[in-house]
């Protein structure tokens, strides 16, 4: 039963429709856990001892930066599979989802510079986790405009997923050596910044801002998809239908 | 016709690379010199402080190790691709990966083992100090390989396209970092006169890695830009 | 109400970075929209264009 969903899913076709229905139930749980997760963060959880008010930028940066890497590996995943069983689903997913990750990778390195600059006294520190963030941005920005530069949809798909597959191998490389450049020259203050327990007060909104973004993610990859498939078969007859019905 | 052993091919591709860079051996020093360059330029635009310098040194010899390979990527198979003789060696009953592990070779020995050579004289310009060299000289030779190794992979998906080169570097440095890391702290740590096994360490652990992977991703990246 | 708006002085440091985040999620939510939108208005005008021609 579920192998022949998968299988299904594989076709365009069906994946459009299938999506078309799942997307409102994404955004409706994703927006009903942001409230949520935001009016705990912002007004039900505590002020910070050592930071006061300014941490609450966390509930955003956190969540964003488990987001980008998330869906790099999604992205990697889905790479692996089209490269291996020529799936074109998977080949939509992996570039429906690079804008997506770029922005949470984006938006994970702002909000640590409007985070840090309270905290450490600069816009931007050369601190392991930034620097890591912004090697990943840069991952992204490739897959990015190597996608944009084949003029072959098919092809650029699958030179995409080859550039996510080595980048994935490469992040925690990449990852690893960042941490070892930064001890060198950091100070202890800054490394108790993340001290790993957290008082649930401020652990279940953060948590929740997690779910919030991931059913985000489901909603608009699952959208962006569905625009590249029928950008795709666009000279199929199913889509050339569905104009029809629509025009109507 | 006879078919060739998968060593006879390999040397014989690496022989024709070899002999073609040497046809064109006036643009071979073109790396080199490039090197050179940009690594005279840096004490002039940080100013005559002897300390700064060295400070900064193994960093600017690195980074400009870096964009020399950057530059000199494109040529890895720019002209095979023109010709054709790119097509033809992915329909060679051989394994590709192991073909165009000939070809990276290749290109290392034309292109980075000269910056390998012309590294003790960098060492003197940027007031490296002597200990230090010997270091310098074992990051280079265990890293540009990874350079271009990392970088074929690189080239080989963007060598179709128009404005490839401007992408490459956008795909391929971030994926230089870790070596940039590893290989600036460790004449930074020679400098200073620690051991630098870990860092040594490490870098081969990149440069076997990439050797291993390297060539099948190249491999696989050629046959799609080709399709 | 004013204290919650002022975070503790933080103000200007706290609300860019939910704003921003609002512009991100916004931003990836419409584009991919607008894409679709964009492909079957052009798929629609090419069918108004082959049936007017068939005339």
């Amino acid at each position: 039963m579920i192998i022949r969903f998968f299988h299904q899913m594989g076709s365009p076709r069906y994946f459009y429709k299938v999506a078309g229905k799942l997307i409102p139930w994404f955004m409706t749980g994703f927006l009903i856990t942001l409230v949520w997760g935001l009016y705990n963060g912002l007004f039900i959880a505590p002020p910070d001892y050592q930071q006061g008010e300014s941490y609450r930028i966390m509930y955003i940066h956190v969540p964003a930066a488990w987001m980008s890497m998330f869906i790099y590996v999604v992205m990697a995943v889905s790479g692996l599979i089209s490269l291996v069983w020529r799936i074109k689903m998977t080949e939509i997913i992996v570039i429906s989802s690079a804008t997506v990750g770029a922005s949470f990778t984006f938006l994970a390195l702002a909000t640590g510079s409007l985070w840090g600059k309270p905290m450490w006294g600069t816009w931007w520190v050369w601190d392991a986790r930034l620097t890591s963030e912004l090697l990943l941005l840069f991952l992204y920005l490739g897959i990015i405009a190597l996608h944009s530069a084949i003029e072959d949809k098919r092809v650029a798909a699958r030179a995409v997923s080859i550039l996510a597959l080595v980048g994935v191998v490469n992040i925690p490389i990449i990852h690893y050596s960042v941490e070892w450049w930064n001890t060198l020259h950091q100070p202890a203050s800054i490394t108790k910044f993340d001290k790993p327990s957290m008082d649930m007060s401020m652990l279940i909104p953060l948590l929740t801002m997690a779910i919030s973004f991931k059913l985000y993610y489901g909603a608009v990859v699952l959208m962006r998809a569905r625009a590249e498939i029928i950008e795709r078969e666009r000279n199929s007859r199913w889509v050339q239908e569905m104009v029809e019905e629509e025009a109507k | 016709m006879s078919t060739l052993s998968l060593t006879s091919a390999f040397s014989l591709l690496l022989k024709r690379d070899l002999v073609l860079a040497y046809r064109r051996r006036a643009e071979l020093v073109n790396p080199m010199l490039f090197f050179v360059l940009v690594t005279a330029m840096f004490p002039l635009g940080i100013g005559n402080d002897a300390k700064l310098i060295t400070a900064v040194g193994p960093g600017v010899v690195w980074v400009a190790a870096l964009l020399a390979a950057l530059l000199s990527l494109d040529s890895m198979f720019r002209s095979d691709f023109d010709d054709g003789s790119l097509e033809q060696f992915m329909l060679s009953a051989h394994p590709v990966s192991i073909l165009v592990l000939a070809k990276i070779l290749a290109h290392w020995l034309v292109t980075g083992l000269p910056l390998f050579i012309i590294a003790p004289l960098l060492a003197v310009l940027l007031n490296i100090p002597a200990s230090a060299i010997p270091t310098l000289m074992l990051t280079l030779i265990l890293g540009t390989p990874v350079l271009s190794l990392i970088g074929s992979v690189g080239v080989a998906l963007t060598v179709g396209l128009r404005r490839g080169g401007v992408i490459l570097s956008l795909l391929v440095l971030p994926l230089y970092v870790p070596v940039l890391i590893f290989a600036t702290d460790a004449v930074k740590t020679a400098i200073v006169g620690i051991p630098t096994t870990a860092q040594l360490s490490i870098l081969s652990a990149m440069l076997v890695g990439s050797l291993v992977l390297a060539p099948m991703a190249t491999a696989a990246s050629l046959r799609i830009s080709l399709s | 109400m004013s204290e919650f708006f002022a975070m503790g002085g933080y103000a200007v440091y706290v609300w860019p970075s939910f704003l921003l985040a609002l512009i991100v999620l916004v931003a990836n939510v419409v584009a991919p929209m607008r894409q679709r939108r964009r492909v079957l208005t052009d798929i629609a005008r090419k069918h108004r264009r082959a049936r007017k021609q068939q005339r």
